[in-house]
């Protein structure tokens, strides 16, 4: 059974956003359970780095696993303040804690507005095929 | 997955969380709980695959080893009883229509190792010089291969000493609880270990007592993975009929110093007497990323490229991207580097020895 926090917003693409608390400004961005799970062992990513700029709907990097190789879509734009450099040495954080461990970058918020076109964890629910 | 064959052991991979992909055919295991681990659980321990995809043809009588010999590569005239050997299926034109295992059973029988893609070719070639001692046991049987450090012991703990007596590419016949078994130490994914092939009634038994000792179900994505490591190649990927078997590093499998015709002698023995122009060689990544097949490899400061990967994939055991290409010959030795083209990034590579893993020597 695929995990799907209450507390996050979400992209048909299978990326979650996580607004950050104590600055309301920054998100982290990751990719779900679902995603991990359909990609399977996780071994490479190619992610942005501090400094870029990432744009709602655009590609921002890929994640590769043994399997096969994916897109990475940006559910909002925004400057990447932070790339999980754990990452690194350690892909298979994505698919043992793709909330938690495995996230992929942080952005500052440019455009709040672009978070009422996110997903909530029912709506993502609902648009996944039945398994 | 409509018209796809199933296995006979469905159920079984279907408990076990299996994942299916179609595979030439069938519907096939790709993965249980992940490629990585049924890798290493293969790598470390022992680790079962069902590869009943593979298709079995008996050739029987006193007939067989010369009928096999004129459709074969490798002489079989000479393999001796309770042996099995490796060999080639060419065309006239010395390219490689498939790659197959020839076991010699005792009373004149063979049992000859198709890959699925090609059975109905396969077995049309060995009817077309067999004729009716020639039959098709796959949808009857069931092949199974333990691989693994672990599985020499497994096999012999659960087939007996029948099993334990076998040295590396040895096979028999053996008696499983009145069931008969024909087991061989071969395999595909550089480990020691044996295939087994039983009557597909009591397939789920041999399965279950080969799970419950200890063997990690695997399929074919870590099969992939692992026989990639071990440089061994696939057929319809890193061989097929436009490659020859020089080439492909496949000269063992080739006999020409009988008299005996085969289809493609006379081809294959121009080609052997023929410089190389091109070489299969093994590439291993020299930064993070993943090797896969169609990639473009180019020398420095040229523009065209080189080869095309006929196969590549993540090493687990390595933990850096490997592949496999048809380099020009002045390029394919070991040390040369050259860059992959990984969706636009220029990912260096070096030409390494095969094969890329080789199992640590017991101590």
């Amino acid at each position: 059974m695929t995990t799907i926090p209450d507390d996050l917003r979400y992209t048909s693409d299978h990326e979650w956003l996580r607004r950050d608390e104590a600055n309301p400004d920054e998100a982290v961005i990751g990719i779900t359970d679902f995603a991990q799970d359909q990609l399977g062992d996780v071994v490479y990513l190619d992610l942005p780095a501090p400094g870029d700029e990432i744009s709602a709907g655009d590609r921002f990097g890929e994640i590769e696993s043994v399997k096969t190789v994916s897109d990475l879509y940006a559910p909002i734009s925004g400057e990447v303040l932070a790339a999980n450099g754990e990452l690194e040495e350690q892909p298979e954080l994505v698919n043992d804690s793709p909330y938690d461990e495995g996230w992929l970058i942080r952005v500052r918020i440019a455009d709040e507005s672009e978070l009422d076109d996110l997903l909530d964890a029912d709506a993502y629910g609902a648009q996944l095929p039945a398994s | 997955m409509g018209g796809l064959k199933r296995l006979v052991l469905r159920e079984r991979h279907e408990a076990l969380g299996a994942r299916f992909a179609p595979f030439a055919g069938w519907e096939m295991p790709l993965q249980y709980g992940g490629i990585v681990g049924e890798h290493e659980a293969v790598r470390e321990r022992v680790g079962v695959f069902d590869v009943s995809h593979l298709a079995r043809a008996w050739v029987e009588g006193p007939q067989a080893a010369t009928q096999l010999r004129s459709v074969t590569t490798f002489d079989v005239t000479t393999l001796p009883v309770g042996k099995a050997h490796y060999s080639l299926y060419c065309n006239e034109a010395g390219g490689i229509e498939d790659d197959v295992f020839i076991y010699h059973l005792p009373g004149d029988r063979w049992l000859v190792i198709h890959n699925a893609a090609n059975a109905d070719a396969d077995f049309e070639r060995v009817q077309a010089v067999a004729g009716d001692a020639a039959s098709d046991v796959t949808p009857e049987t069931v092949m199974l291969a333990v691989q693994g450090p672990d599985a020499v012991a497994l096999l012999s703990n659960v087939l007996g000493e029948g099993f334990a007596a076998l040295e590396a590419r040895d096979c028999a016949e053996l008696d499983w609880n009145g069931t008969p078994v024909l087991v061989a130490r071969t395999g595909y994914t550089g480990e020691d270990g044996g295939e087994c092939i039983v009557g597909a009634d009591r397939a789920a038994d041999i399965w279950d007592a080969l799970t419950e000792g200890g063997a990690s179900p695997a399929g074919l994505g870590a099969r992939d993975t692992l026989r990639l490591e071990a440089a061994l190649p696939l057929h319809g990927n890193d061989i097929d009929e436009t490659t020859h078997p020089f080439e492909a590093g496949l000269g063992f499998a080739v006999t020409l110093d009988d008299e005996a015709p085969f289809t493609g002698r006379e081809a294959l023995a121009a080609l052997k007497a023929e410089p190389r122009t091109r070489r299969l060689a093994h590439l291993k990544a020299q930064e993070r990323g993943v090797l896969r097949s169609g990639y473009a490899v180019h020398a420095p400061d040229e523009e065209e490229p080189v080869a095309r990967l006929t196969s590549g994939a993540f090493s687990p055991s390595l933990r850096i991207g490997i592949g496999m290409a048809y380099l020009p010959v002045q390029l394919a030795s070991p040390g040369v580097t050259l860059e992959v083209d990984v969706r636009g990034r220029a990912l260096p590579v070096e030409v390494v020895r095969r094969p890329f893993y080789r199992k640590p020597r017991q101590s």
